[in-house]
């Protein structure tokens, strides 16, 4: 049978020109992320003055201040985002990794992806209707729709680092009389405990750059506050407050607040990544 | 031998702890139920106002008029699936021609960096996608390419019609599409990884060139799996608020083109929840969430079961 070259030979090309259009798909698809980190640094650094990180704020007649207010009240939001949703995640995770075919351990595994693919803004929604709209906006609501956000990501990786273990570690400390409970704080959780502090380091590069269910709950604030019953400050929220503001000083800042973000976000993300890569 | 003690019923029930902690476990799945349903059953209630007042006209209503009391929310619809649609026809290819980059083509030293790097887009915040779109995006990129289409293909095609500022559903659509290539990427890529070699060998056996075994033998065989991620996607392109409250103009008006400003369902709540002064204003905003969650909702769990479909019939995955 005689086989045609030219038939041969288009093939050859049109192979060449599928496997070099999706390498210059992935080469264009990094494009954003190097430009936006360009105008990042380049727009943020000139703000980034010692007193943005040591002032709260102030009246643009009076310097603008800084965003000592905005990142106090950061660290508060994500104090409380992770005091509820991590005890909440690790206590449920270990249900859905040990009773993995159990009707309520599917039912675990099901609202985790339901809720993960919930939109920011409806969990903001939520959170007003169940406490904002009683008692007024505050910290506390805009801590609890932060931890919903961190839920299934912490939930998650916990539940496949504990399916990782070898069963033989959890027979042989039940086998020596250990309870239940002491098997899973002594020995299981120990042995998953890079892979689950990979996921909160995740969960939290996550909700430090959320803004829209913040603007539900938590509302954003001029003052410098630690009160969870008040409304409080969040770098995204004033980010967006700063970035819509007619005023290019406020601009400006909020490009250095985008450069802290980004600059946390990252950090969080690879450090993530190098303690998943130290487990291997 | 000495009698075993007798066990108090206290101590038989909380022998060893264990009963305390099992009922941690259970209360906390429990917890997590709640949740999801009371997110519906909270919506459902907060919008009864909304829902007596505009009906089914909620739906299919063009005008959107706060201080008059009419709440039509179809501007608001027709932004979200139109970005959402300008989202994934960009995002589909790319995503896909990465996904097949990294799982078929990448020497596998650079595989981690260049993953580490796609997945870095999904990691910028939403409100930092929103500053370039404001700054850099919309004016350096945005604008030749609208004013281009709308000088060219305008008069002739309505979809690309005027008026065009910047702020755009086209801007908001193009900076989501960035926004979701991670997704698609990271998820398609994980289905190609989990087609057994037996597949490509058979194919380069029967002298099949890498494009063609891929087009078609990869592809349909991932198919399920590959539309679970742009399912996945497109329900992060839907619910996506910041970036597109900040880049699309907002303006509550039934749009004739994609160069026209506009409003999503989410960047509505975002940018109208301070001003709703009226108990039926704010309960009008809360049904949209309650579309939104609805349409989110049924999203994921259609992507799911795609995806599960595909992994659960090969359990072995290369690395």
């Amino acid at each position: 049978m005689k086989i045609s070259q030219t038939s041969i030979r288009r093939r050859k090309t049109m192979n060449a020109v599928l496997l070099g259009s999706t390498l210059v798909a992935t080469a264009l698809a990094t494009i954003p992320l190097i430009w936006i980190i360009v105008e990042v640094i380049s727009r943020g650094l000139p703000a980034l003055t010692p007193e943005f990180f040591t002032q709260s704020y102030m009246p643009l007649t009076r310097g603008g201040g800084g965003v000592l207010h905005a990142i106090l009240g950061s660290f508060v939001l994500i104090g409380i985002a992770s005091a509820i949703s991590i005890p909440i995640a690790l206590f449920a995770a270990i249900y859905a990794a040990q009773h993995p075919n159990t009707t309520l351990g599917l039912v675990i595994r099901f609202s985790t992806d339901v809720m993960s693919g919930l939109p920011s803004i409806v969990v903001g929604l939520f959170v007003y209707t169940l406490f904002v709209s009683g008692n007024g906006y505050s910290a506390l609501a805009g801590g609890v729709a932060l931890a919903i956000m961190m839920l299934p990501i912490v939930l998650r990786t916990t539940e496949e680092m504990l399916k990782l273990v070898p069963r033989a570690m959890r027979e042989g400390s039940l086998g020596l009389g250990a309870p239940e409970w002491k098997t899973m704080f002594s020995v299981m959780l120990p042995a998953a405990l890079s892979g689950i502090l990979t996921g909160i380091l995740l969960a939290v590069a996550r909700v430090s750059g959320e803004a829209a269910p913040l603007l539900l709950t938590a509302q954003g604030s001029n003052f410098l506050s630690t009160s969870l019953g008040e409304p409080i400050a969040a770098l995204p929220l004033v980010m967006f407050k700063y970035a819509i503001d007619p005023s290019p000083a406020r601009n400006s800042q909020a490009w250095a607040i985008a450069l802290v973000i980004l600059a946390i976000v990252f950090a969080l993300n690879l450090g993530a990544r190098l303690l998943a890569r130290n487990r291997h | 031998m000495t009698p075993a003690k007798k066990q108090t019923t206290f101590e038989r029930v909380f022998a060893h702890g264990d009963l305390l902690y099992r009922i941690l476990l259970v209360a906390s799945a429990v917890a997590l139920i709640a949740l999801i349903a009371g997110v519906g059953i909270m919506l459902w209630q907060a919008s009864g106002a909304a829902r007596a007042s505009a009906g089914a006209g909620f739906i299919t209503g063009e005008r959107w008029n706060p201080s008059g009391g009419v709440f039509g929310a179809l501007p608001f619809i027709a932004g979200t699936l139109l970005t959402s649609l300008i989202a994934v026809l960009i995002a589909v290819p790319f995503g896909l021609a990465i996904a097949i980059f990294l799982a078929e083509l990448c020497p596998p030293a650079l595989r981690r960096p260049i993953g580490t790097m796609i997945e870095l887009l999904a990691a910028v915040p939403s409100v930092v996608y929103g500053l370039w779109g404001i700054f850099v995006f919309i004016p350096n990129f945005v604008k030749p390419i609208g004013n281009f289409l709308m000088n060219t293909f305008g008069a002739a095609l309505p979809v690309f019609g005027g008026p065009f500022f910047g702020p755009s559903i086209f801007a908001a659509g193009v900076i989501l599409a960035v926004m979701i290539i991670p997704t698609i990427t990271s998820i398609s890529r994980d289905v190609f990884l989990a087609i057994p070699s037996a597949q490509r060998e058979a194919s380069f056996g029967l002298g099949a060139t890498q494009s063609e075994t891929i087009l078609r033998v990869l592809v349909p065989y991932g198919l399920s799996g590959i539309l679970g991620a742009v399912i996945l996607g497109l329900g992060r392109a839907l619910g996506e608020t910041m970036a597109v409250t900040m880049t699309i103009g907002n303006v509550s008006q039934m749009p004739s083109s994609i160069l026209n400003a506009g409003y999503t369902m989410s960047s509505v709540i975002a940018n109208e929840w301070g001003e709703a002064s009226s108990p039926v204003y704010s309960s009008a905003l809360l049904e949209i969430g309650l579309l939104l969650f609805v349409v989110s909702l049924l999203l994921n769990l259609f992507a799911r079961a795609l995806v599960w479909s595909v992994s659960r019939r090969n359990p072995e995955q290369r690395s």
